[in-house]
């Protein structure tokens, strides 16, 4: 069973009536099983083939997760054909250059909105000749050539099924486990994206190893509503869902999640950290909404489960009191929390994509559910390092699994090796070259470390390290990016810029979180007349010295990165923006453009001055500028003496 | 998109007069609406656009004046009577059970279509039973089409304002009507929503070819969505035709802007 078509044909003939893909329409779950799923692969394949998609060609996918969108990958396999799932949230223009890249004629997509995306790209992609949608709603009135519906496409394929009994079990037969399966496009921070090739025998190589070290079995339930397009989703709803055999469940929309969620119930759950952080939010607000004596009890609760069941997760000793208490939370807090999270059921839950507040981390870990963190990429079809189930940390991503090779470059950059790595990046020698060494060592970009337990700690890119130079920490690495998030896992600050390489010591730009601070300021009766007036406020410049002193306390426990302290600070006087090209629209930031743009602030802060006037322009989100001035007061924090020999 | 499959007229307004003692809300009103077309009805306030819709509906019994509907003539209808003729409407300030769910609220829309008594669906045997999962499947299809699935069984006065809006346009369509009479279905909604609202009213348009009347203040919204509009002043019809040609009408501009512009 080494490509994806065949393990679909083996599930079908061994358990044709097991659920393969649940699917809730009209408020009901509706269930595919193996055995319908794999005549409705079949019908699509004959149909594409039909339509002239050959061996080697690609398929663009685009749109939600919906059972007929993945019958349609298997489809393309099962043709020695190349499913290309692109996302679904962006715009057209971004479509064009993998459409172009990958040459590609045919689309299988979801809906009205979709095809009129790809519908305004026939002048720019002129070889995209078909496209197939799967839910007709708005497309009655359209006529265009080339477009037609899925049913139609399953209705072709049927009826050449009579012409061609054996062709789809030939085709099958043909595949062979080192043939392309996906092409997965990357979206990078500069440049083009580029198209990841994974070979059927990566992808089912890593799922397979995921599958042993978590112990998964046919039995899990997943609900898949990430992107499809992203390899974390792709991986989780089909190379494992294949390789393993469980039950993948599509939502009813993207508005209904939190509540299919709870009617399902998985086992075994995948997202990254925003999605934990939005699930807390709700919990907290409704629990700021209930009345006094639930707050109190859940506050103590809350106190009795961090401190007594992350020992327990961790299978750390526990005195009898204290685990008959948090039984006894248990069955009053926690258990019915975890129901109302959907996650009574959890087995596994992972998160990944981008670092965790400890915070966070803890608050599942403590209330039972055992979140766990995993390293992986798109080029590595995400298993590299995952976290054994008794030794999750917020700070480290897991050990090394069966078949990975891990090797620090003298730069201190991550080198991989794995059977699941990707076969190069499409039409693009260069990238691959770059990414690739000839000893088959792919090059993360990130920069770590392994902690002396074995697992694997991620500071920053690579590219980001770099060292102070002079100063009581002469020579000690600067990982900006992990300082960076240590301060935004506090509720208060939203945004932080540190500047370190190659200086004496490390300065740092704040933004607070208007929100959170303006609330806070409200409760202590403190008034303040916009953003830029509570940003300098003596009492949110103590808020935020708060912050910063604790953070470096924390650095400082770390010989490797002590050096990382922030000596001195400014919280600046207007939001970094997307609109104003300081962030990207993914919220990270350019560090180029704000070093620029707040020369004179750097300045300042390395001059050691105490204060510093600035003007700067804003766009708004309607092009209109206008301009903010401030006096900007910089302050300084204590620094602390490094812990020696403890690195984390 | 293709042009629309306009038809013949299906509804045909004659030489309205509707009076309250002394007030006389509407005089000497006549139009008519075509199969399939998405008909606005315009004016200030008090131009008697509600009074207008409530004589369509059978709510009002108008002094003078005949109204057609696919070839029958009013006389003395009820409401009710005028709804099994296909006829459905929303209403301005809402008339929805805002203690019941999202999905009970539009069952209540499918009250037409129920065959089975009071008694059987007490029993909820058999026949009621299969009855009331067939009225299910069709409140899902209306609960899909206007993507409120999220909110399925939420109380409808725990939703914002616009997604009531949506439940009560959703009741009206449960009805499955040829005939959708829509009394200000934008008013209050913020800008997204209101856009939200066209396109549900051009789908509904579109996807079930129902022939719409909808009364709007909000000049650009009907002049976007709407094949004909009807313009009223002080309960007498001022303007008639195309969104374009009645923006350029000269009555039409006095009444909204009032003289001397």
């Amino acid at each position: 069973m080494d490509t994806f078509p065949r393990l679909l044909l083996d599930h079908a003939a061994k358990r044709p009536h097991a659920p393969a893909l649940r699917e809730k329409a009209f408020g009901l779950w509706q269930t595919l099983a193996w055995g319908e799923l794999a005549r409705l692969v079949q019908d699509l394949a004959l149909g594409l083939s039909a339509a002239g998609l050959r061996r080697g060609e690609h398929l663009v996918v685009v749109g939600e997760n919906r059972p007929r969108l993945y019958a349609s990958m298997l489809a393309a396999q099962a043709l020695g054909a190349v499913p290309v799932p692109l996302y679904q949230d962006a715009v057209a223009a971004e479509f064009v250059f993998p459409l172009n890249n990958a040459e590609i004629a045919f689309a299988v997509v979801e809906d009205q909105e979709q095809v009129d995306k790809l519908l305004e790209l026939r002048e720019q992609c002129p070889q995209l000749k078909r496209i197939w949608f799967d839910d007709p709603r708005g497309l009655r009135n359209y006529d265009e050539p080339g477009l037609a519906s899925l049913d139609d496409l399953i209705e072709q394929g049927r009826a050449a099924q009579v012409q061609r009994p054996d062709f789809f079990a030939a085709e099958v037969a043909a595949g062979q486990a080192g043939d392309v399966a996906a092409l997965f496009f990357t979206s990078g921070t500069t440049g083009n994206p580029k198209g990841v090739i994974h070979t059927h025998a990566t992808l089912i190589d890593r799922a397979r190893a995921g599958q042993r070290f978590d112990r998964l079995t046919e039995r899990e339930e997943v609900l898949a509503y990430l992107p499809p397009a992203w390899v974390g989703q792709n991986i989780f709803s089909f190379a494992q869902w294949l390789a393993v055999g469980y039950v993948v469940n599509c939502p009813e929309s993207a508005s209904t999640v939190s509540i299919d969620l709870k009617e399902i119930g998985p086992t075994y759950y995948f997202a990254p950290p925003r999605v934990f952080e939005g699930l807390l939010t709700t919990v907290m607000i409704r629990m700021e909404d209930a009345a006094a004596p639930k707050r109190w009890l859940f506050d103590r609760g809350m106190k009795l489960a961090r401190r007594v069941g992350m020992r327990l997760m961790d299978r750390q000793p526990v005195g009898l009191l204290d685990r008959l208490a948090y039984a006894l939370g248990d069955l009053f807090i926690y258990g019915p929390l975890r129901n109302t999270l959907g996650f009574s059921r959890v087995r596994v839950a992972y998160t990944a994509g981008e670092a965790i507040g400890p915070d966070l981390f803890s608050f599942y870990r403590a209330i039972g559910i055992n979140l766990k963190q995993l390293y992986g990429s798109t080029e590595t079809a995400v298993f590299v390092c995952l976290q054994p189930d008794h030794e999750a940390r917020a700070d480290t991503v897991g050990v090394p699994i069966d078949g990975v090779e891990i090797r620090l470059s003298p730069s201190g950059e991550l080198l991989v090796r794995s059977p699941g790595l990707l076969k190069g990046y499409y039409k693009n020698e260069a990238a691959t070259r770059e990414a690739l060494t000839e000893d088959g060592w792919f090059h993360t970009g990130d920069a770590g470390f392994l902690t002396p337990g074995g697992h694997l700690k991620i500071i920053d890119r690579a590219k980001d390290v770099g060292r102070l130079v002079g100063g009581a920490f002469n020579g000690a690495m600067f990982a900006p990016k992990y300082v960076e998030n240590k301060l935004k896992f506090f509720p208060h600050i939203k945004e932080a810029v540190c500047f370190g390489d190659g200086r004496e010591k490390v300065c740092a730009f704040i933004n607070i979180d208007f929100e959170a601070v303006g609330n806070w300021a409200e409760r202590r009766n403190l008034p303040y007349a916009g953003y830029t007036d509570l940003a300098q406020r003596a009492e949110v410049y103590e808020l935020m010295l708060e912050c910063v002193e604790k953070v470096n306390a924390d650095l400082a426990q770390d010989e490797l990165l002590a050096g990382s302290q922030i000596s001195r600070f400014l919280v600046l006087h207007k939001e970094l923006d997307a609109d104003d090209g300081e962030l990207t629209r993914t919220r990270k930031v350019r560090r180029g453009v704000v070093q620029d743009k707040y020369g004179v602030l750097i300045d300042a802060l390395y001059a050691g001055k105490v204060s510093q006037y600035i003007e700067t322009q804003v766009k708004f989100e309607d092009g209109r500028t206008s301009m903010v001035a401030a006096d900007l007061r910089i302050v300084e924090a204590r620094t602390f003496p490094a812990v020696k020999g403890q690195a984390a | 998109m293709t042009a629309k499959r306009i038809g013949d007229v299906v509804l045909d307004v004659k030489n309205i007069s509707l009076a309250f003692g002394g007030v006389k809300a509407l005089t000497d009103i006549s139009f008519d609406v075509r199969e399939h077309e998405i008909r606005a009805i315009i004016g200030p306030n008090g131009a008697g656009k509600s009074s207008m819709l409530n004589c369509i509906n059978g709510v009002y019994q108008p002094q003078q004046g005949l109204i057609t509907l696919r070839g029958k003539t009013y006389h003395g209808m009820s409401p009710r009577q005028v709804a099994e003729m296909g006829v459905a409407r929303t209403f301005q300030n809402l008339a929805l059970f805002k203690g019941m769910s999202v999905l009970d609220n539009i069952m209540t829309g499918r009250n037409l279509r129920m065959q089975r008594g009071l008694f059987w669906q007490a029993l909820n045997l058999g026949p009621a039973r299969r009855e009331e999962s067939e009225q299910r499947a069709a409140v899902e299809r209306i609960i899909d089409f206007l993507e409120i699935q999220a909110h399925r069984k939420t109380p409808v006065g725990r939703l914002p304002y616009g997604l009531q809006k949506r439940v009560d346009l959703g009741r009206a369509l449960a009805m499955e009507p040829s005939l959708l009479l829509l009394d200000e279905p934008m008013a209050g909604m913020n800008v997204e929503e209101k856009q939200d609202m066209c396109r549900f009213i051009l789908d509904v348009n579109d996807e079930f070819g129902t022939t719409i009347v909808l009364i709007e203040h909000d000049m650009g919204v009907v002049m976007d969505i709407s094949d004909r509009v009807v313009v009223l002043d002080y309960g007498k019809k001022i303007g008639d035709g195309a969104p374009d040609e009645v923006r350029g009408n000269a009555d039409v501009i006095k009444a909204y802007l009032g003289a001397g512009h």
